[in-house]
């Protein structure tokens, strides 16, 4: 990786829930930064510049709320920016925000994401018609099911790997007190029953809409090895992006993605991901799109990620577990998700996953995040040791 | 830190721009900074956008943006939701961790589609102030009032701003409001529309887009006869709450220009990002300029404001100068948010 070493030192994150009525956006935020701040013992004075991340301004209504919040994350008399990448922001907000301390700009920075969908309605925000352009088709699920159908053509994948994943990440879920789903009676037959909203996809085969927040603090190798709690050191990260209208492009297995990889997978000396990494949080806000990232990912040949699925690799108890917190599939405040999979994985290399730890190996683990039409991606690679 | 500079700059702005959509203004403006660079496009490092969903009344302005710019093979690529001179700020920071030696930055905006004073309402406080819909030309009136009551100015002082602004802006095929006639009587005698502030006063609507690369050491002498080497970069924001500032200065401006090295670079010329005729007398205040220096001598925003790229054509107005041999030093500032709350300092400097 470029640049000075970076760790993770704080990880704070809110409980998420379909309307956290309780709390503005302010208090929102402010909850997952102070969880944060405590885990990393610190206060807001030690914070040299705070990062914040969400996806498109509409899904509450608050144009540049970087603006509206500075108060509320102690970012007054400091730098602060604020990243919209699309659905993987909270990663590439946290990629920001680590190089601020990779280039020796800044040696403790507070990054936070978050999303407060109940404030309106994702799917219709993300649904205004343009002049000029197509229309995305009723949310994001109308764009992504024809992909999704695009893939079980290609690798031959029976019908019900989606809803394998489907239950397999609310089951996990069950152990973690902070995601949105807690659904004890889900199996196959249930998700299977379930109304059709985008063949192939269930309802449950597909993420909730969540209020949620996630924060980390990230220092410089110095404030790391100073800090009371164990750091998750970052090996590598990587953002690639494709653009939209390219006859070209493959939306399925998407070049952005498999290019962001191979990056990210030599910065950290990654060989073989499925053998070299303990845990993989990954956005699959979509079902399927674990058989599908499996494969982007290079975790297996194009082709088989389905069969990883199907033979339990990516449970919690398998060779290789995928989101051993419950995924997006269980809490997707949208903004925040990819950043909840890049702390998600520094707190299983950081041995602080709680119920939902995994067993350490290599104490290396991946985030990932992507979004707009599969063309954004951000990933990194956290480890237990330093690089 | 790495020597980092600005090779190359290209912007547009017009008042009402009907014939193109967001795409179709950034790629001339990213084709031109691109070939002035001499660096071939594939060759770009780092990629970084600002824009503003709401201008274009969509989410994900960005997303079709990065169509202008042919991002295939994919690119590594970041967005800002603010002023492009924060996406050259990112940039900076991609090229000092050393991961990249260049960069193409590049901003855009229609404010024309929509009303851009009601639609920056929706920056304030959502629960206490936005309900109330106060205009960002409300707010920055309150602003003009507090700061000439204090400083012992009047309107005539907001007129001398308003007028250099438009007599500048006849240097600058980009103005969208120029005269060289314009004078502190024809100024005067414009109706107030939002007291003490007339329309001269306000920067116009204007559609724009524009792009800058940057390129660190050796490939940007490679490239560039006279680079503008950023000998400083830095960014502070302040409370939102009107309420709880200090309206008659710009603190987070005081702070950003210290950190940024103000005192050690005499400056020959500064361009300010200020939208309202006293917002330029604020910031100069705040950057202690003694009146030598040149101020917006490309008319500043006041003759042409491409929200979300205002900023980032700070920084290219001065590096262009510096560029031509017309300067050795300058200041750029770009700012954010209702009465400045947000504001950035670059410093550039001939070799």
């Amino acid at each position: 990786m470029a640049g000075n070493r970076v760790a993770v030192i704080g990880v704070g994150q809110t409980a998420h829930r379909t309307a956290r009525k309780d709390v503005s956006m302010a208090g929102l935020v402010r909850e997952a930064a102070v969880e944060a701040l405590e885990d990393a013992g610190m206060t807001w004075s030690d914070i040299d510049a705070v990062v914040i991340g969400k996806a498109p301004d509409m899904f509450e209504g608050v144009a540049m709320p970087e603006l509206y919040l500075a108060d509320a994350l102690g970012a007054v008399g400091k730098p602060m920016m604020r990243v919209h990448t699309a659905g993987s922001v909270g990663g590439s907000t946290s990629i920001v925000a680590a190089k601020l301390v990779a280039a020796g700009v800044h040696e403790r920075v507070l990054t936070v994401a978050y999303e407060k969908q109940s404030e309106s309605n994702a799917t219709w925000g993300l649904s205004v018609p343009m002049p000029f352009q197509a229309p995305l088709v009723a949310g994001a699920g109308g764009y992504f099911a024809p992909l999704i159908r695009a893939y079980m053509y290609r690798s031959g994948a029976p019908r019900h790997i989606g809803h394998l994943v489907a239950v397999k990440d609310r089951r996990a879920a069950l152990r973690n007190p902070k995601a949105h789903l807690h659904l004890p009676d889900i199996d196959l037959k249930t998700v299977e029953e379930s109304f059709l909203l985008w063949d192939p996809l269930r309802y449950l085969d597909v993420c909730p809409s969540s209020d949620g927040a996630m924060a980390l603090v990230l220092g410089s190798e110095q404030v790391a090895d100073a800090a009371p709690n164990p750091p998750a050191w970052i090996h590598g990260m990587a953002m690639r992006s494709e653009p939209t209208m390219f006859a070209g492009r493959d939306q399925v297995n998407p070049q952005a993605g498999r290019d962001c990889a191979k990056d990210l997978y030599a910065q950290a000396g990654i060989s073989n991901p499925r053998e070299e990494f303990d845990a993989a949080e990954v956005y699959v806000p979509f079902s399927w799109y674990e058989p599908m990232w499996l494969e982007n990912l290079g975790f297996c040949a194009e082709g088989d990620g389905w069969k990883l699925t199907e033979a339990g690799a990516t449970a919690p108890d398998g060779d290789i577990p995928w989101n051993p917190s419950g995924g997006v599939l269980s809490s997707n405040p949208i903004g925040a998700s990819g950043m909840v999979r890049f702390g998600e994985a520094a707190q299983q290399v950081r041995g602080r996953a709680g119920d939902y730890q995994v067993e350490l190996k290599t104490g290396k683990a991946l985030g990932q995040a992507y979004g707009g039409g599969s063309q954004f991606f951000s990933m990194w690679v956290v480890g237990r040791d330093k690089p | 830190m790495r020597d980092v500079a600005v090779v190359s700059f290209a912007y547009s702005a017009v008042a009402k721009d009907v014939l193109h959509n967001e795409v179709e203004m950034i790629v001339p403006v990213v084709r031109e900074a691109v070939a002035v660079s001499g660096i071939p496009r594939e060759d770009l490092g780092f990629v970084c956008s600002g824009s503003l969903d709401y201008l274009q009344g969509g989410p994900f302005a960005f997303v079709m943006g990065l169509d202008g710019v042919g991002a295939w093979p994919p690119k590594r690529e970041s967005h800002v939701e603010m002023d492009a001179a924060w996406a050259l700020y990112e940039a900076w920071v991609a090229i000092q961790t050393g991961e990249v030696d260049s960069a193409l930055v590049y901003g855009f905006g229609k404010s024309s589609t929509g009303d851009l004073h009601e639609i920056m309402t929706l920056q304030t406080d959502p629960y206490y102030v936005a309900p109330l819909w106060p205009s960002m030309v409300d707010m920055a009136a309150l602003q003009a009032t507090a700061y000439l009551d204090a400083a012992g100015f009047d309107e005539t002082n907001l007129a001398e701003v308003a007028v250099r602004s438009q007599r500048n802006g006849t240097s600058n095929a980009h103005a969208v409001r120029a005269a060289g006639d314009a004078t502190i009587d024809s100024v005067l005698a414009e109706p107030v529309t939002h007291h003490p502030l007339r329309d001269a006063d306000i920067a116009p609507i204007t559609d724009g887009a524009a792009a800058i690369v940057l390129a660190a050491g050796d490939l940007a002498r490679s490239v560039c006869a006279r680079p503008a080497w950023i000998r400083g970069i830095e960014h502070r924001i302040e409370a939102h709450g009107l309420g709880v500032r200090d309206l008659t200065r710009s603190e987070s401006t005081e702070l950003a220009a210290r950190a940024a090295g103000i005192d050690e670079f005499p400056l020959d010329v500064v361009e300010l990002h200020a939208q309202f005729s006293h917002e330029e007398l604020i910031l100069a205040d705040a950057l202690r300029l003694d009146g030598e220096t040149d101020i917006n001598p490309s008319g500043g925003p006041l003759a042409a404001n491409p929200v979300m790229s205002t900023g980032l054509i700070r920084i290219g107005e001065v590096a262009r100068r510096i560029t031509a041999g017309e300067a050795e030093r300058g200041l750029a500032h770009a700012s954010s948010g209702p009465c400045l709350q947000q504001n950035l300092v670059c410093i550039l400097e001939a070799e």
